[in-house]
């Protein structure tokens, strides 16, 4: 199993890291016993994603995926930012092994659970976002 | 490059490497020939096999060559099912994967009963269990020596003994042990032995199952006479001979190496504790635990993000973590010991051996307390 440069490169210098004390909205997805916790916190302003952050238990392609998936969505509307699925996560880190494709779906299902979260505090309808789910990864 | 994984495999003995050398090269008559080419084989074969049983207090007849510790796993645990339809087998739910994954075979297949014992928290089976999982259609009992992940050396004295009061038979997974912890068949009731060149400094792909004379097993590998028609093949007669003189070279030093491993490896514990905090052994201390094995858990960390933060460092070590497929499984020997999922996905294994010395470890104490603060400032779970 190789990682490309991106994915090392987003590991060993992950953007983004750390939590937004007035955040709009948080979103946790995975568990311990599959190995891994995103935790995705968003400030978002007139629609629009004016900041980022993450926090990961997890192995090298969570914490990448994790920080490119929050370098994505910064400056984005909340609409342009759920058009972020877990191939474009992919395809930003040059591919990731297959055996660690669910980390792209994981961070997938992190912004959509942070920005459902959102949309729970000011009672909004978001098109598209989904709720977040128990599962295992 | 600071080489912390000794468990998963050693770098080859310069003795081991220049015996093997004249094989690799003009002596490669095949050992079952009658000429002199041959004969130079064969008799290489035999001292190899001389020094193999030297170092267990076996005799010669009782030591056969595979490829290597699992095909001698393979063949003891695989064998029995030729002894009668199904038969009932005790092994520990510890177990290295080349037992616990044939025995999960043969249960799948319908060929055995498995028992797996359960284990403390330090991973000791306690012979009490054994004797109350005994049945009347137990067959074997297969309990590893000394444990790869937390290096527990399990009773194997007292297990093997209640294996033949019972009329058992009775296998050890010592893999881990031989060439680095005493390791005397004279003095142990077992009937069959698993060993591996690799981990005490010989060749890979070469291994040995010792098997008590008076013990038959039928073959694993048909198709010729070698081994006196225990296990055919043309035999890796480089490889044997490497892994003879590998193990009458970890032999002849092993009680002053093991004594500075275990110092080593109690230093090395200490330097954890003391600058590392939230930092958990995993494992027993002491005597009862094999003298270059060190496994640390270091709270809210996933194991595989610290091993390579490890390798940027040059350091290579290794992670009973393997969160590599849809289902992630954390180290089995971990859960076996009662600990959370966090816990197990987090275990650090730092394996010293021949090569290691002191100042390798302020090496790795200059950038590990680094990499566990990094990576707790990204975990969600140290909030």
């Amino acid at each position: 199993m190789e990682y490309t440069a991106e994915v090392m490169d987003h590991f060993s210098n992950p953007r983004n890291v750390g939590t937004i004390e007035d955040a709009s909205g948080i979103g946790t997805v995975g568990n311990a016993q599959c190995g891994d916790i995103m935790k995705i916190y968003l400030k978002i302003e007139n629609d629009t994603v004016e900041d980022a952050k993450f926090k990961t238990f997890g192995c090298g392609a969570a914490v990448a995926t994790s920080s490119i998936a929050t370098e994505l969505i910064i400056g984005k509307t909340i609409a342009e930012a759920l058009q972020i699925t877990n191939k474009k996560v992919m395809d930003a880190l040059g591919g990731l092994p297959s055996t660690k494709v669910h980390c792209s779906l994981l961070a997938e299902e992190a912004l959509h659970a942070a920005f459902w979260d959102y949309a729970q505090k000011n009672d909004l309808t978001i098109e598209g976002v989904k709720p977040p789910q128990e599962h295992e990864h | 490059m600071l080489y912390f994984d000794n468990a998963a495999t050693t770098p080859i003995r310069e003795e081991a490497f220049q015996a093997m050398l004249p094989f690799l090269r003009g002596r490669y008559g095949n050992p079952s020939a009658v000429y002199s080419l041959a004969r130079e084989a064969r008799k290489a074969i035999e001292e190899a096999r001389k020094n193999v049983a030297r170092a267990i207090g076996a005799d010669a007849n009782e030591i056969v060559f595979t490829s290597g510790g699992t095909e001698a796993n393979n063949w003891v645990l695989t064998a029995l099912k030729n002894f009668e339809k199904k038969p009932h087998i005790i092994t520990s739910s510890i177990e290295h994967h080349a037992v616990l994954h044939v025995c999960q075979g043969l249960e799948k297949d319908g060929l055995a009963d498995i028992t797996y014992l359960p284990v403390d928290k330090n991973g000791f089976v306690s012979p009490k269990d054994l004797s109350a999982a005994i049945r009347a259609d137990t067959r074997l009992i297969s309990i590893m020596w000394a444990n790869n992940e937390i290096g527990t050396i399990q009773p194997i004295s007292e297990l093997a003994k209640i294996a033949k009061d019972n009329g058992i038979l009775f296998h050890s997974d010592a893999v881990q042990a031989v060439g680095h912890i005493p390791v005397d068949m004279t003095a142990i009731p077992a009937d069959f032995l698993t060993i591996s060149a690799h981990k005490f400094g010989g060749p890979k792909a070469v291994g040995t199952l010792y098997i008590r004379k008076g013990n038959k097993l039928s073959p694993f590998i048909r198709g010729g006479a070698q081994e006196r028609n225990r296990r055919a093949g043309t035999e890796n007669v480089a490889g044997i001979v490497g892994m003879g003189a590998a193990i009458k070279s970890a032999q002849i030093g092993l009680a002053q190496e093991n004594q500075r491993l275990s110092g080593l490896r109690d230093t090395l514990i200490d330097l954890i504790e003391e600058n590392i905090p939230k930092s958990k052994l995993n494992g027993p201390r002491g005597n009862d635990r094999l003298p270059g094995n060190v496994n640390f858990t270091f709270d809210y960390i996933e194991g595989e993000s610290m091993l390579l933060l490890l390798d940027m460092n040059g350091c290579a070590a290794s992670s009973g973590s393997a969160c590599s497929s849809a289902s992630l499984e954390p180290s089995h020997v971990l859960m076996a010991l009662g600990v959370t999922h966090e816990h197990a996905h987090g275990s650090i294994r730092f394996s010293l051996g021949k090569i290691n010395k002191e100042e390798d470890l302020d090496a790795l104490m200059t950038f590990l307390p680094k990499i566990v603060t990094q990576l707790r400032a990204m975990s969600p779970l140290a909030e």
